[in-house]
């Protein structure tokens, strides 16, 4: 599904991403963690096609395609979603309006024909029970005057509606409370398939606990310093980031 | 990174004008210049009764008097005003009894602007009145407002037809003394719309002109004029363009609206004459005067304009709200790029007692363009209780671009409640990246966010006209014309 080798961007002559390498199979959840700036939502935004940062070294592919090589929005439409983790509003234009140009563009790209006002409604309704989506935020401004909970729940309805093979997570949990965080992770679970794949970024272990990681990856300073099962969540939580700072100091 | 956005920015911003074409129809030009001649050959060319030469020698000889206005925010090259010439005609014109009639070169030029002409295939209850250059050369759907006793004719004929109205209501909201492009207009103007909605009568259909500068070194100067009589209601829409030359053309024209008791007056254009090309080269300098005069008690005039085109825009459209309980709205949005500058806004004059006015603007621009709003509130002695609530946005694309706001108030009354907000934003690039990982490219990521931003006066136009106004803002600032 997703391959990166070597992985190497700055933002600014900074360089934040000093050599990842990382690789998710269909069906897979992969979750990084790591204190703060050690590079996970540069990486989320580098994988997305955020130009705030610039590629200097390394490969990424994605479905056997040069992820690196395309446009932002067709790599969303090869199906990479990002869940962002300070979702932006757009005052004046309806999430309506903004899910059916998004889901449309999809279908464009896959050479489908684009959904009837009707069929994208309904498949909007079929969404917003699955994940647990309040009716009136569908019928408000992209993000407009949301809650912090509110817009996180806004991103897994529209992973919801765009289906895509792979999610990245970007610190989805932050700002919710426990019941916002199980409508979230309840949703991400209802989405999962052995074909799809999810990379959820995150500082504490709570979420893993809803989602649980078939991987967890420690980034620091730009590297992956550490691998291993769902238990290193759990040993992070307990010890904090201190020993691996230790550790991995230069 | 500042370089890649000014990239996208200039991509995206940087659209191609795409009704600049020319219709090559054999014309009838008076020669250049303007002086008193001129006016007299106008007026006896259109075989005008005397009242009429007299209003227009009146207004010549006082525009002589006048100075250009150099207040507006606006960089005016100086214009020869005799090297422009005063009146056009496409020659072939004479009185059409039926569309097979029109010159078939004309009737293209229609075709290509999406104009309905032809009443088998209009839109549905859109009655059209069409301007080339200086003269109206067809009017639709005139039988059927008839029955009802509603006129819509083009102003000459109505000069003819009508003297008695013309007389009592033609420079009655705008006096010719009223402003420098306004007297010019009062002396020269060739044609433009009339209608008059009788007592009583809810006009069935929208009305519209298309306005239609074709001719080269053609100044326009169109006027209308609508009396919406007691208790009656019109909706009327205005469209402009113009080919695309390296010359810069001027268009001074006047709207007058008058509603006596109970009437109401929505007004619409979607103005989209040429703006010059990326490097500011050519374009239309448009100095209209719109005005309305609430006269009657109850009434109401509703302004809803969308500006994209022209090198220049200096407009006003305003609301005299004489009678008492009376209402004026004014919706605008104003779009410029490149090197278009616009001066726009409203005025709001309260005389009557319990009179409301609301302005919405909503300015965006983009690449070294100049928008201002500029806006008059004034409250006289007499007007208890005058309300009104200004909201002015500004959209910023793009670091070269300026937005300028300058509402002024004049309050004579202690009674009045006046509110004003005003904001300035940029569109973000987090916001079109945004769109981007949705699976939108950045063009329709720009458009959705304007569209957006504007939504509020946008869904003040008629139906057809507000998806026609979305896709040309979207033109407007695209690079790709789709």
């Amino acid at each position: 599904m997703l391959v990166i080798k070597d992985l190497h961007a700055k933002i600014d002559d900074k360089e934040i991403l000093r050599g990842i390498n990382l690789e998710v199979k269909p069906g897979e959840v992969h979750a990084i963690m790591g204190p703060n700036g050690s590079g996970k939502s540069t990486l989320s935004s580098v994988l997305a096609g955020n130009e705030k940062f610039e590629v200097v070294e390394g490969e990424v592919s994605f479905n056997d395609k040069d992820l690196l090589d395309l446009a932002p929005e067709d790599r969303a439409r090869e199906g990479l979603f990002l869940s962002f983790q300070y979702p932006v509003e757009i005052p004046g234009v309806s999430m309506v309006n903004f899910m059916r140009t998004a889901v449309n563009e999809h279908r464009k790209y896959a050479e489908k024909d684009p959904y009837t006002a009707s069929e994208f409604l309904k498949l909007m309704r079929e969404k917003k029970k699955l994940v647990e989506i309040d009716s009136n935020l569908t019928n408000r401004s992209v993000n407009e005057g949301f809650s912090g909970g509110e817009k996180k729940k806004n991103e897994i309805f529209q992973m919801a509606m765009l289906e895509p093979k792979l999610a990245i997570l970007d610190e989805t949990d932050s700002g919710l409370d426990i019941d916002a965080l199980r409508v979230v992770a309840n949703g991400v679970n209802k989405l999962k398939s052995p074909e799809t794949s999810t990379i959820v970024i995150t500082h504490y272990q709570r979420l893993l606990d809803h989602i649980v990681p078939d991987f967890v990856h420690v980034l620091y300073k730009g590297r992956i310093v550490k691998s291993a099962g769902k238990e290193l969540a759990h040993e992070l939580e307990e010890k904090g980031y201190d020993w691996i700072k230790k550790e991995f100091e230069d | 990174m500042a370089e890649d956005q000014d990239k996208i920015l200039e991509e995206v911003t940087g659209g191609e004008y795409k009704y600049g074409f020319y219709t090559d129809i054999e014309m009838e030009e008076f020669p250049t210049g303007l002086n008193e001649n001129i006016v007299r050959l106008i007026s006896a060319k259109k075989k005008e009764p005397e009242f009429m030469l007299e209003f227009r020698l009146k207004a010549f000889r006082h525009w002589l008097t006048m100075k250009k206005p150099d207040w507006a925010q606006l960089n005016i090259p100086e214009i020869d005003f005799q090297d422009i010439i005063y009146y056009a005609v496409p020659k072939k014109k004479p009185e059409l009894e039926s569309m097979d009639e029109v010159d078939p070169d004309l009737k293209a030029t229609f075709d290509k602007l999406g104009i309905p002409l032809d009443e088998q295939k209009v839109l549905a209850g859109v009655a059209v009145d069409a301007v080339i250059d200086s003269v109206s050369v067809k009017t639709t759907f005139k039988e059927t407002l008839a029955e009802k006793g509603i006129i819509f004719c083009s102003i000459s004929e109505a000069v003819q037809e009508y003297p008695d109205l013309i007389k009592k209501y033609l420079g009655s909201v705008v006096p010719h003394q009223d402003n420098y492009f306004g007297a010019l207009n009062a002396a020269v103007f060739s044609d433009g719309s009339f209608v008059y909605i009788p007592k009583g009568v809810r006009c069935p259909m929208e009305l519209s002109t298309y306005f239609r500068i074709n001719a080269i070194n053609t100044g326009q100067f169109e006027r209308t004029l609508i009396v919406a009589d007691e208790d009656s209601y019109v909706s009327y829409l205005e469209g402009c363009t113009a080919p695309q030359r390296d010359e810069n053309q001027l268009h001074a024209a006047i709207v007058e609206i008058v509603t006596l008791d109970r009437a109401e007056v929505k007004y619409s254009t979607v103005q989209n004459w040429y703006p010059g090309d990326k490097n500011g080269v050519g374009g239309i300098y448009n100095f209209v005067t719109k005005r309305a005069l609430c006269k009657g008690d109850y009434s109401k005039v509703m302004w809803t304009q969308v500006e994209t085109g022209s090198a220049i825009t200096w407009k006003y459209p305003s609301c005299v709200l004489q009678g008492d309980h009376s209402v004026g709205e004014f919706y605008s949005v104003a779009v410029t790029n490149n090197h278009q500058q616009a001066d726009t806004g409203t005025k709001m004059i309260h005389l009557g007692k319990n009179t409301r006015s609301l302005i919405v603007s909503k300015g965006v621009s983009a690449g070294k363009s100049q928008n201002s709003y500029r806006g008059l509130v004034k409250v006289s002695k007499k007007a208890e209780n005058a309300r009104n609530f200004s909201q002015c946005d500004s959209l910023l694309m793009g670091d070269k671009c300026g937005a300028h706001t300058f509402p002024y108030l004049e309050i004579a009354n202690n009674s009045a409640k006046v509110e004003h907000e005003a904001t300035t934003s940029k569109i973000g690039e987090d916001q079109i990246f945004y769109c981007n990982q949705r699976g939108m490219s950045t063009e329709d990521a720009v458009g959705l966010i304007v569209n957006g931003y504007v939504k509020e006066v946008i869904n003040q136009l008629p139906m057809e006209f507000a998806v026609e106004a979305q896709k040309l803002l979207q033109i407007s600032l695209e690079g790709s014309v789709g």
